[in-house]
Formats: structure tokens, C-alpha cells, sequence
């Protein structure tokens, strides 16, 4: 099975988020970075699936060069192919980060494209299924299980409101997960030196104009307070006591 | 003008988060507001849908569409689109919504923007728009331009406001931040009230739309079965009783699920909680596991990333209980106890026994 999994470079951020000055972007300078909780999962379900059926993982990211970072994470897990769609700093939108991924699966052939439910940064919820569009073949999104029976079809499940959902999807599909489909590995060490040495496939895709523009970004004002300190350990258990009374939890 | 918005059905009724859709469609001005239903015609709930001003619904002609398949779903929004002209079409922020959503952007070829909590019409194709980055923790002000506006509304940041209600002056309409960690966003309250005084409420006009789907529109359909029997759900429970990598293992939770069961709540955990493998991910609060909205959300010896506060910011109280009086999860609650959970907890569950 021949599948392609796309992972995005974005901050960690850990208990504050916070803008640049020109409010174009999240101030990344006390930050690392990482891919999304979905995406590890979208790795490690790609890594799992070849695992038991064979063939190759190629991971895909269309970010600046910095984010050969994140591919060599997912070489360390067990990718086999990197792939660095470079951009010039720029902000992709969903339309033109979908053409862009689209044309890479067109160039190379795949069975399966896996990509996170959506972005932890941009949450635009659509890039996974504006790629299908483009490429004709059918799409699930938001799964939490995937079974693949032989190189035919794969069933792909959810839930929603309280049921499960299951598609059953002809190969090639695109398929978008969700955090807890399963639980990643940690890189190996030999993983890890491989992933060092492998090379990394570069393209440029162009820039193009969206009719949704991003102004500015800014964090929300309600956002910050601080609580009232009831007290210290055990002995506030009374106060908490009389809280939960006037918030009427006990009844 | 018209706007069409994608109602969901909750056993019979509009979901709620279809209801807080179509009060924000409503707020895009001087329109009709038609919304689509995939429901056979004798089950619109007509009612309920006129109290939040819809004018027209539009189903599907009977048995074209069984179970949910979200492409066909798609098409029949963008070819209705096309027929009654709309400006806008949109739908709420749930999984299905921002699918479909999507789906209809990838059909004709415009941009949609997902989680806006606040949408102006700003003259010819132009919308300027506020949503959701960062799970709601940012927010981006965008301008959109496209012949017809796509995108899903946040729920967690409009509340439900119907057109003519029993007592007005009783909640205070609008779009009132309801929880600690997101964002109000206040948009020309007229908008949205100014129906209140007309008396007398407009029919309600169901229209049988003949879907035309396209080739493969219904490869993906799902198979829906009934999952998990009984139990309060993480998504819909009134208190959460939150626990963190404080709690120091899997064998440490026993206390808090006691603490949950007295308050008739259920315990939710952070990331770094299920990644550990010491609980299972569907009780994982946070940005990439479940949403809650509860009265109570206690959150134990949780740091409060920002992961983990995308998940709980729909809590109307939080109260905090940490060693670090430091962490950060103390700038999004109410309240806080300065010290260790599994003192304060046992503590707390002998006082409430004593009750």
C-alpha cells in the first residue's frame, strides 16, 4: 500500500498563546514546534497499515524550509519517502495547500492519502476533503478507525451525536483522522539516525491569492483573569464546600 | 436576500447548534433565511424553525437520500443555492457542519471559513468575518470575498436567540460569551432582536427539492449503528471532574471517579493523561479529543495548556485545585485550591458524604 500522510509544522504552545506585534502570526519565540496530535496519529496509523500490508510511507508537509524538522520526525517513526513542498513564509490557504498536495499525489501515485482532521493552528477543516475533490476519489473525515481489507477498499469509522458511523471507501480514498485512532510510538534510536541521513525531495509550489483573507490575529479580551484563591490544601474544603452549593452542582 | 443554513435534527427537534447557526444567519440583515433539512417533509420541525425566523425549508424529495452522505449533502446545498440565489450558506461548526461545509466549497471552487462567531455582509460579494484559530484560544478577523459567502458558525460563541420569545426581557439576547475562556463578541444586537415585537410569525414554507446528484456523491454514505449503552456522556455532562498528570498514574483515578459519580458528573482527562496510556482517549479534554460544556469543570492537577483549555473554556465554571499556584489553568478559572488532589480530594468526598 503506497500512502501518503500530510503533517503541518505549527508552535507549541503551551499554557499562553500570544501574537506578533503586527498581529500577522503567533509569536513563536519562546516556542518550539511540532505537528498536531491528529497528525501523529496519521502517521502512526500509516506506519501501522504497512507494517502488516507493505508498501511505503511518504510524509508530506508544504511549510518553510524549517519544517524539514517535522518530516524527519516522521522518517524517525517510519517513513520511507519526505517530501518538502517550500514555501516563501507566506500563509497557504486551504485551496491552494489542497492544488499543491494534489498535484504531488498526481506525479507519484498513491493508494491512501491520510491527513489530520484539521489543522491545530488554522482549523480550516477542508483541506483533506478539497484534495479528494481534485483528485476524483471519495474522502472520510474525523475517523477514529480504519481497517483495510486487502488493496480494494478500507472501512473507516466514527462517531457522532452518540452513533458510530462506518463508510466503506474504494481505494485510492482520502482519509483524515482524529487523536485517539491510535496511540503513537515513541522514535527509535536507529529510527531516529536514518531519519537524519535521508534525503528530503523538495518542490515550490506557487503562492496563490484566496478570496478569504486573513487581517489580523488577536487574542481574545476575556481571556485572562486570575482566580480567587479559596486556600491551601485540605482546609479549603469547606469553602469549596459552600462554592459548589452557590453554583448549584449539589443537589 | 437569502441565506441558507444546514439544520441538523436532534430527535425530531433542530440541534441546538443549528439553532445558535441560525440566529447568527439571521444577524447577516434584511435577508429570508431559508435552511435545508434532510428530513422527509412530514418531519420538519416547522415550529421550532419559524421561532428563529426561518421563512423557507427545503427538503429532499422522499427515499432520494438515506443515511448521511456528506457529498450528496453538499451538492444538494450548492444547487439550492444557485436556484434561490443565496448570499450565504452556512451551517453549524459540528463535525457534519464543517464537512459539508467543506464539501460544498470543494464543489464550487470558493473559500469557507470554518468557527466564525461573528459574520457582516460589508456591501456586494464582500463579507468581514471573526473566527476561531487555535480551537477559539486566537481569533482572526478575515475579510471574505466570493459570490456566495461559505462558512460554519462557532456554537460555543453565539447563543441560541429565537425570534419571538416568551419573555424577552428574561435572558439577555444577543451573543454573550457564555464561558470563561472564549471570546464575547458582540455584533448590532437590532440585528438579531429587532423581530421581537412583530407579532405575528410567518408561515413557514417547506419546498420538495429534486436532488440531482452528481456521479459518486454517494460512494461515501455512512452505515450508522447505536454505540455505547447508558452512562452520562463527557460532551453533554453537567460537572466534569478533571484529571491531569497530577494525578500520577492510572492506578490514581479511583478518588475522582468517586468524586464524579456524588456530583453526578464524570471524570475527563488532559492530554498528556491518555498519551501516557494511563486512560482511554474518548475521556480526553482537549482541542484533538472532546468538547464539553458543563456548569462545573474541576480541573485536577491539570497545568492548563492551551490543548487542554480549548476543551474546557465551554465550561461555565471552572474551579482549579494545583499545587503550582502558578499554572496556568488558574488564569481561566474561577477558582482555585492551592494544593495536592489527592489530600483535597478524599477531604471533599468525605464532607459531601456527610451531607
Amino acid at each position: 500500500v503506497e500512502i501518503l500522510v500530510c503533517v503541518k509544522r505549527v508552535p507549541t504552545v503551551g499554557g499562553k498563546i500570544a501574537v506578533t506585534e503586527d498581529g500577522q502570526e503567533v509569536d513563536t519565540r519562546m516556542s518550539g514546534f511540532s505537528i498536531s496530535p491528529h497528525e501523529e496519529c496519521a502517521v502512526e496509523e500509516a506506519v501501522q497499515i504497512t507494517e502488516r500490508a507493505g508498501g511505503t510511507v511518504t510524509v508530506l508537509t508544504l511549510g518553510p524550509e524549517a519544517a524539514i524538522e517535522q518530516l524527519r520526525g516522521a522518517l524517525a517513526l517510519g517513513a520511507g519517502r519526505a517530501v518538502l513542498l517550500e514555501t516563501d513564509g507566506r500563509e497557504f490557504g486551504p485551496i491552494a495547500t489542497a492544488a499543491a498536495i494534489a498535484a504531488e499525489v498526481r506525479e507519484h501515485g498513491y493508494d491512501l492519502v491520510l491527513l489530520g482532521n484539521e489543522a491545530a493552528d488554522t482549523g480550516d477543516y477542508q483541506v483533506g476533503i478539497r484534495v479528494a475533490h481534485q483528485l476524483g476519489w471519495p474522502v472520510a473525515t474525523g475517523i477514529k478507525n480504519l481497517s483495510l481489507s486487502g488493496s480494494e477498499s478500507v472501512v473507516a469509522r466514527r462517531e457522532y451525536r452518540g452513533t458510530e458511523e462506518a463508510y466503506e471507501l474504494p481505494l485510492p480514498a482520502v482519509i483524515t483522522v482524529k487523536e485517539g485512532i491510535n496511540l503513537p510510538r515513541y522514535p527509535s534510536l536507529p529510527g531516529r539516525l536514518r531519519a537524519k541521513r535521508a534525503p528530503v525531495e523538495r518542490s515550490a509550489p506557487a503562492w496563490v491569492a484566496e478570496g478569504l483573507r486573513k487581517e489580523v490575529l488577536r487574542v481574545p479580551a476575556s481571556s485572562q483573569h486570575q482566580a480567587a484563591v479559596l486556600g491551601h490544601g485540605a482546609d479549603a474544603v469547606p469553602d469549596l464546600v459552600r462554592v459548589l452549593d452557590e453554583l448549584g452542582v449539589l443537589s | 436576500m437569502t441565506v441558507l443554513c444546514l439544520v441538523e435534527l436532534d430527535g425530531g427537534a433542530p440541534a441546538d447548534a443549528s439553532l445558535r447557526a441560525l440566529t447568527l444567519a439571521r444577524s447577516l440583515g434584511d435577508t429570508s433565511v431559508g435552511t435545508v433539512v434532510f428530513a422527509d417533509a412530514t418531519d420538519v420541525p416547522a415550529d421550532a424553525l419559524a421561532a428563529y425566523g426561518v421563512t423557507d425549508v427545503y427538503v429532499t424529495e422522499p427515499g432520494t437520500l438515506e443515511g448521511y452522505a456528506p457529498q450528496a449533502w453538499a451538492r444538494v446545498l450548492a444547487s439550492l443555492a444557485a436556484e434561490t440565489g443565496a448570499t450565504a450558506v452556512l451551517a453549524a461548526s459540528t463535525d457534519r457542519g464543517n464537512e459539508v461545509l467543506a464539501h460544498v466549497g470543494a464543489i464550487t471552487g470558493l473559500p469557507m471559513a470554518a468557527n466564525c462567531t461573528l459574520v457582516t455582509p460589508d456591501g456586494g460579494r464582500t463579507h468581514r468575518l471573526v473566527r476561531h484559530r487555535w480551537a477559539g484560544l486566537l481569533l482572526e478577523d478575515a475579510v471574505m470575498e466570493a459570490p456566495i459567502a461559505l462558512f460554519t458558525v462557532a456554537t460555543e460563541a453565539v447563543a441560541p436567540v429565537p425570534v419571538i420569545a416568551s419573555d424577552v426581557s428574561a435572558e439577555t439576547p444577543g451573543f454573550a460569551a457564555e464561558t470563561p475562556g472564549f471570546a464575547a463578541e458582540t455584533p448590532d444586537a437590532s440585528a438579531v432582536t429587532g423581530d421581537v415585537s412583530r407579532a405575528v410569525r410567518p408561515a413557514v414554507q417547506v419546498h420538495v427539492h429534486k436532488a440531482e446528484l452528481a456521479e459518486g456523491d454517494l460512494v461515501v454514505r455512512a452505515t450508522e449503528s447505536a454505540t455505547r449503552s447508558g452512562g452520562v456522556s463527557l460532551a453533554t455532562a453537567r460537572v466534569v471532574v478533571g484529571g491531569g498528570r497530577g494525578v500520577g498514574g492510572p492506578d490514581g483515578f479511583a478518588p475522582l471517579e468517586e468524586l464524579a459519580e456524588l456530583l453526578g458528573g464524570v471524570v475527563g482527562v488532559s492530554r498528556v493523561v491518555t498519551s501516557e496510556g494511563w486512560r482511554p482517549h474518548r475521556q480526553q479534554v482537549g482541542q484533538t479529543g472532546t468538547k464539553i460544556t458543563p456548569e462545573l469543570y474541576l480541573a485536577c492537577g491539570i497545568s492548563g495548556a492551551i490543548q487542554h483549555i480549548a476543551g474546557c473554556g465551554g465550561a461555565k465554571h471552572i474551579i482549579a485545585i494545583n499545587t503550582d499556584p502558578g499554572a496556568p489553568i488558574l488564569a481561566h478559572a474561577d477558582y482555585a485550591i492551592i494544593g495536592d488532589l489527592h489530600q483535597v480530594i478524599p477531604a471533599l468526598v468525605e464532607a459531601l458524604r456527610a451531607r
